[in-house]
C-alpha cells in the first residue's frame, strides 16, 4: 500500500487529528496530533490491510527555530512489505508525548534514548531512565542550545585544538 | 580420618527450614564475554535468573552529535567507529543516506566495489561472531581457526583501502579507490580455500554434542516477539522470518545478484533458539562467498565515484535508508537544513534492538546461559552506545 492510501485510511478514521502530510517527500510522512499517536499506532498495527508490526526507528529532532521537538516514527510492515513515516510535534519548552511502548516493545529503549539525549518525556513509559549518558548528567546533549559543562566529576572537558 | 580443628560449624538459622532470598549479581563492565564494555545487573534465585538488566553507555562517544559539527564528507571516518567489526556497512549506510538526500547516483562499478567490500566484511564479522560464541561456550580451538581466516580477509581489505579495521573506504557518491590489480584472483583464491573450511568448522564444532546441548532450546525467541522488539538480521532470521533488506528493500546492485536467505528451522531444538541464530550466520558466510564470486564475474568497467562537490550541501529535507549490515538492518536517518553540516543524524543499529530484548530473554534462564544469549545475538557494545 502506498503512502497516499495509508493517509486516506488515517484521515477517514482520525479526521482532524491527522494534522498534515507530505506525500511527495523522499520518505512520505504524515503528521499526527501528539494526543492521538497511540491510537493511530495501534490502528496501523492492527488493521489487517496495514499491519505495521514493527517500529523500525524512532528519533527526535530539535527544531529550535520553530520551537518544537519532533518525534519521527519509521514504521515497517513485514507481512505487506510497506512503510510509512509518522511525525509528532511537541513544544520545545515542555515536550511531552504519550509512549508507544504498549504498541511495540522496541519503543522502550528508543524512547529512553530520546529522553536521555533530547529531554522528551514519554508519558506512561514503564522505565524512563537515562540510557547512554551517566545518571547524574545535567542537560540533554542533542538539544541545539546544549552547552557542554566545563568539567564532569573534576575532569576538565576543555581541550586546546591541536590544529590551532 | 577427620581434620581436627577444621570442623565446620553448621549455622543455625533463626527460623526452621531454609530461607531463600533473591541475589543481585553484577556482570561487567569488564567481562570477557560482553564483547566490549557493557554491564548487566542480574537478579538471581539460586542459579536461575529473574532478570538481567543491561546497563549500557560505557562506550558512548556522541557520534551523532559529532556529525553535526564535522560536515557530510568529514563524518565518513567517524562512521567506522559505530561498528568497528563491520565498518564497511556503516560507511555504506552514511554514503547511501547522503546520496538519497542529494540525489546522487553512484556509478555501477562503484556499487560493485561497495558490495565486494561489504560482503568480505560480512564474512569477517560473522567469523568473529561465531568464533567468539564458540569461545564463550568453552571451546578454544575453533576460535583460532576462525581468526586465521579473518586475518586473510583483513589482508584483502588492507590491500583495498589501507586499513584493517576502520576502513574509511567509501565516499559520498562511490568509493575512494578502485580495486587493486589482480584483486579478483586474490579474492577468488581466498574463497576457494575458505569455502571447504566452512564444512571443516561444521565437523569440528557445529554438531558437537556438548555445543549443541548448550544452545538447543535455550532462549527461544518466537517470530512475533522478535518483530515486536525489532530484532533484525541474523537474529530475526534465526527466529524463522525470511527477511533480508538486500532482497526485500533492495539497494545497490543486489537485485542483479543471486543468493539465498538462510533461516532458522529448529534443526536441533526449537525455531528461534541460540543454535538457530548461530547456524544462520554459518550459512550466510556461504551466501556471501556466492555473492562475491558473482561480483567478480559481473563487475563492469568505468568510474568508481560520481562527481560530488567538495562543499556538499544537500537540499533541506530528511531521508531514511536501511542497510543490511552484518548485524542486520541498520537504519540511518538524516535531517538536512540545506547547509554543509547535517542538522541531525540518527543511527539505529542491530545491536541496539538485540540488547533491548536481553532483559526479556534472560528471565528464567540459568546464569551460565546468559553468555550464550549475548554471543548468539552478536551484540557489539560500541554499536549500542554509538
Amino acid at each position: 500500500m502506498d503512502a497516499a492510501v495509508i493517509h486516506e485510511c488515517l484521515k477517514a478514521r482520525f479526521e482532524a487529528r491527522v494534522v498534515d502530510c507530505d506525500l511527495k517527500a523522499k520518505d512520505p510522512f504524515i503528521v499526527i496530533e501528539p494526543t492521538a499517536i497511540v491510537d493511530v499506532c495501534r490502528f496501523l498495527r492492527d488493521e489487517p490491510d496495514l499491519r505495521f508490526d514493527s517500529l523500525s526507528n524512532q528519533s527526535g529532532v530539535d527544531y529550535k527555530a520553530k520551537g518544537i521537538i519532533q518525534i519521527v516514527y519509521h514504521l515497517y510492515s513485514y507481512p505487506h512489505r510497506h512503510k510509512i513515516v509518522l511525525k509528532v510535534d511537541a513544544p520545545r519548552d515542555d515536550p511531552k508525548v504519550p509512549t508507544v511502548e504498549g504498541v511495540w516493545k522496541a519503543a522502550n529503549w528508543l524512547e529512553r534514548e530520546i529522553y536521555d539525549l533530547l529531554g522528551v518525556t514519554f508519558e506512561g513509559h514503564s522505565d524512563l531512565r537515562r540510557l547512554l549518558m551517566p545518571e547524574d548528567w545535567i542537560g540533554h546533549p542533542l538539544r541545539k542550545d546544549f552547552v557542554e559543562p566545563e568539567e564532569y566529576h573534576g575532569i576538565n572537558t576543555r581541550r586546546e585544538s591541536p590544529l590551532r | 580420618m577427620g581434620l581436627e580443628g577444621f570442623e565446620v560449624e553448621v549455622q543455625q538459622v533463626g527460623k526452621p527450614g531454609l530461607e531463600t532470598e533473591e541475589m543481585t549479581l553484577n556482570m561487567g563492565p569488564q567481562h570477557p564475554s560482553t564483547h566490549g564494555v557493557l554491564r548487566f545487573v542480574i537478579k538471581a534465585d539460586g542459579e536461575v535468573m529473574r532478570e538481567a538488566i543491561p546497563d549500557v553507555g560505557y562506550l558512548h562517544r556522541s557520534i551523532e552529535k559529532i556529525s553535526e559539527k564535522v560536515g557530510y564528507h568529514g563524518f565518513m571516518p567517524y562512521t567506522d567507529r559505530v561498528d568497528y567489526v563491520a565498518a564497511m556497512f556503516c560507511n555504506q549506510g552514511w554514503g547511501m543516506v547522503c546520496e538519497k538526500l542529494g540525489g546522487i547516483e553512484v556509478p555501477k562499478r562503484g556499487e560493485y566495489c561497495r558490495v565486494i567490500a561489504a560482503e568480505l566484511n560480512r564474512i569477517s564479522s560473522h567469523l568473529i561472531a561465531v568464533g567468539c560464541m564458540i569461545l564463550d561456550i568453552g571451546a578454544m580451538t575453533p576460535f583460532f581457526h576462525a581468526f586465521r581466516e579473518r586475518e586473510k580477509i583483513n589482508d584483502l581489505l588492507e590491500e583495498l583501502c589501507g586499513a584493517r579495521l576502520t576502513y574509511n573506504y567509501m565516499r559520498i557518491g562511490g568509493v575512494a579507490w578502485d580495486l587493486p590489480p589482480n584483486y579478483a584472483e586474490k579474492v577468488l583464491a581466498f574463497l576457494d580455500q575458505f569455502e571447504p573450511l566452512l564444512d571443516e568448522y561444521n565437523d569440528l564444532i557445529t554438531y558437537n554434542k556438548i555445543y549443541v546441548e548448550r544452545l538447543a532450546n535455550v532462549a527461544v525467541v518466537p517470530a512475533e516477539v522478535a518483530i515486536n522488539y525489532n530484532l533484525v538480521g541474523p537474529n530475526l532470521r534465526g527466529s524463522g522470518v525470511q527477511y533480508d533488506v538486500r532482497r526485500d528493500e533492495p539497494y545497490s546492485v543486489y537485485p542483479e545478484l543471486e543468493f539465498d536467505i538462510p533461516v532458522g528451522k529448529g534443526e536441533v531444538g526449537t525455531v528461534g533458539d541460540c543454535f538457530d541464530r548461530y547456524i544462520v550466520r554459518m550459512r550466510e558466510m556461504k551466501e556471501s562467498a556466492r555473492i562475491l564470486r558473482q561480483c567478480m564475474k559481473q563487475i563492469p568497467d568505468g568510474p568508481v565515484i560520481a562527481k560530488v562537490p567538495r562543499k556538499f550541501k544537500p537540499p533541506a529535507g530528511d531521508a531514511y535508508v536501511r542497510v543490511e549490515s552484518a548485524r542486520g538492518d541498520m537504519g540511518w536517518y538524516v535531517v538536512s537544513d540545506g547547509s554543509e553540516f547535517p542538522y541531525r543524524t540518527k543511527i539505529r543499529t542491530g545491536s541496539f534492538s538485540a540488547m533491548s530484548i536481553i532483559d526479556w530473554m534472560s528471565r528464567g534462564l540459568m546464569i551460565a546461559d546468559l553468555v550464550a544469549v549475548i554471543s548468539s545475538l552478536d551484540v557489539i557494545a560500541p554499536e549500542v552506545d554509538r
